[in-house]
């Protein structure tokens, strides 16, 4: 089972419009910043105003398409790995492996490896590892 | 006249002697006028924006959820012709509430539309699926609904996003704008659980069907009406009827029924009747948490519920509840390993109620609620 499927739809494509005015705004900012740079000796206080506009246009458009780009990250829908563990009854052999199609809690299964009985699953789960397990509310 | 005059142009003089001061002044009055006469336009704007995003969210898991089920269908049904146009068509059905302008009796009402509409369901799975066996077909229905729920989900939003933006009502997007984290968080839960309803695994509603399970794993069982099965354990010298849906396929069939049966049956004669189900956590207790208290333990749309209270108010029979946290997330995607360790955790309270609450000899019934999808008998 595929960790994560990405199909590309409607959803998840960039207008190459916003695209193109991204990118303009990027071009523009780091005109504004040459420029200032070649006016800082002649007229600095001219180029203060150039740099101002080129930070702004940079710092803009350099987030517009990290949001873009993390619209598409967000639009994934996750399959976490789930875990299904084999049981022998008899004497105890344990087995962990992927989930396969078709398993279920107590189904039985191939035979043990050490005593020939049929084995049996016995759990089927996901594990979260959570991202902060240290809740902001102390109480 | 004059002093106007003065006033006006000491108001808008544009300080500093450069032409980037004089701009930069300009800016900030044309900022503040902006603000005045635009800035609830603008707050709609930047909402319908935000909607907008979600939206484009809700449109993609709502079309992977439809393209799962196809995928599935077409997997494990084999049909013979292709089966999207069914499954568009399945993606609308909608099933209408009973008139409960007089309340009396509309239990029954409702529990006679779910049936029928659960009748229906079935048999138009196995038109799209005909290939599938009994538990394939129980998953599959899980699945379609699941997509089905999706597409509800994103065709609702629509609606107010695009009412919205046609009327440019402040308070219809406002309304969406509040709502939409949990909204997006229901449809994230939905999108969870359209992977394992496809393929079987089990989901955190089941815990209380495993904790049913894990009790009568190599009894003998026999069948309950609807779709349930009931085998008969001794636990701590009491004889406990555990019940739980039928599975490994995704159901929860009808507790109610199967409780009411083994009352009747035993004449009356039980001595308590435990029931165990997930139930959401509130933010901030953490997921697996067991708790204990009175009550029929069971969600849906309320008919089992009436059917269970109706039948222990008969009887005069005690009941108790022994619920696993969950969240709403946790409970429709496949099983967390700590809602699984608690299926022991609840055993454990279970036994503990029975020796409280119980003497020796007694009958008890036992039953572990949910959606039993991946979890055998």
């Amino acid at each position: 089972m595929s960790r994560s499927e990405n199909k590309s739809s409607a959803a998840t494509r960039v207008s190459s419009f916003v695209l193109l005015i991204i990118f303009v705004t990027l071009a523009l900012a780091l005109a504004a910043l040459v420029l200032a740079i070649y006016l800082y000796n002649t007229a600095p206080e001219i180029a203060v105003y150039w740099l101002l506009l080129g930070f702004i246009g940079l710092a803009l458009s350099t987030y517009v398409l990290f949001q873009t780009r993390q619209r598409i990250l967000r639009l994934r829908i996750e399959t976490p790995p789930i875990t299904t563990t084999i049981e022998c009854r008899k004497c105890g052999f344990k087995s962990v492996r992927e989930f396969q199609r078709g398993d279920y809690v107590f189904k039985e299964v191939e035979p043990c490896q050490k005593c020939n009985e049929k084995m049996i699953i016995t759990a089927i789960y996901r594990e979260v590892r959570e991202k902060s397990k240290t809740p902001s509310f102390p109480y | 006249m004059a002093a106007l005059t003065v006033l006006g142009s000491q108001l808008f003089q544009l300080p500093g002697g450069d032409i980037f001061s004089q701009i930069l002044t300009l800016i900030i009055y044309a900022f503040i006028f902006i603000s005045i006469f635009y800035g609830q336009r603008i707050q709609l704007y930047i909402m319908l924006r935000e909607v907008e995003g979600s939206l484009y969210k809700l449109k993609y898991i709502r079309d992977e959820g439809r393209r799962i089920a196809i995928e599935t269908i077409k997997e494990i049904g084999k049909p013979q012709t292709d089966p999207t146009a069914r499954v568009d068509r399945f993606l609308e059905y909608f099933t209408i509430a009973p008139q409960s302008l007089d309340p009396a009796g509309v239990v029954w009402k409702l529990e006679h539309i779910l049936d029928v509409r659960d009748a229906r369901f079935k048999d138009e799975v196995k038109l799209i699926a005909p290939a599938a066996d009994e538990t394939q077909a129980n998953n599959l229905e899980n699945t379609l609904e699941a997509a089905m729920a999706l597409n509800y989900i994103y065709k609702v939003i629509r609606h107010y996003y695009l009412l919205g933006k046609k009327t440019l009502s402040l308070y219809i997007i406002m309304q969406i704008q509040m709502i939409l984290p949990l909204v997006m968080r229901e449809a994230e839960a939905y999108a969870s659980a359209l992977k394992a309803f496809a393929y079987g695994q089990p989901i955190g509603d089941g815990v209380g069907a495993l904790v049913a399970a894990k009790l009568m794993h190599g009894r003998p069982i026999r069948k309950l009406p609807k779709d349930c099965v009931v085998a008969e354990v001794l636990i701590e010298g009491r004889t406990a009827y555990v019940i739980k849906a039928e599975g490994p396929g995704g159901n929860v069939g009808k507790p109610g029924d199967a409780i009411k049966t083994i009352i009747e049956e035993n004449e009356g004669k039980i001595a308590n009747i435990i029931m165990i189900d997930a139930a959401l956590k509130l933010e901030g207790e953490e997921v697996g948490e067991v708790a204990e208290g009175v009550g029929a333990a069971i969600g849906g749309p309320g008919v089992d519920q009436f059917k269970i209270e109706e039948t222990i108010l008969k009887y005069r029979i005690p009941i108790n509840a022994v619920i696993i946290k969950e969240d709403i997330g946790d409970a429709v995607s496949p099983m967390r390993k700590e809602i699984f360790e608690a299926a022991d955790k609840a055993i454990e309270r279970i036994k503990q109620v029975i020796l409280e609450r119980t003497k020796e000899g007694d009958k008890v019934i036992i039953a572990g609620v949910g959606n039993t999808i991946g979890i055998g008998q």
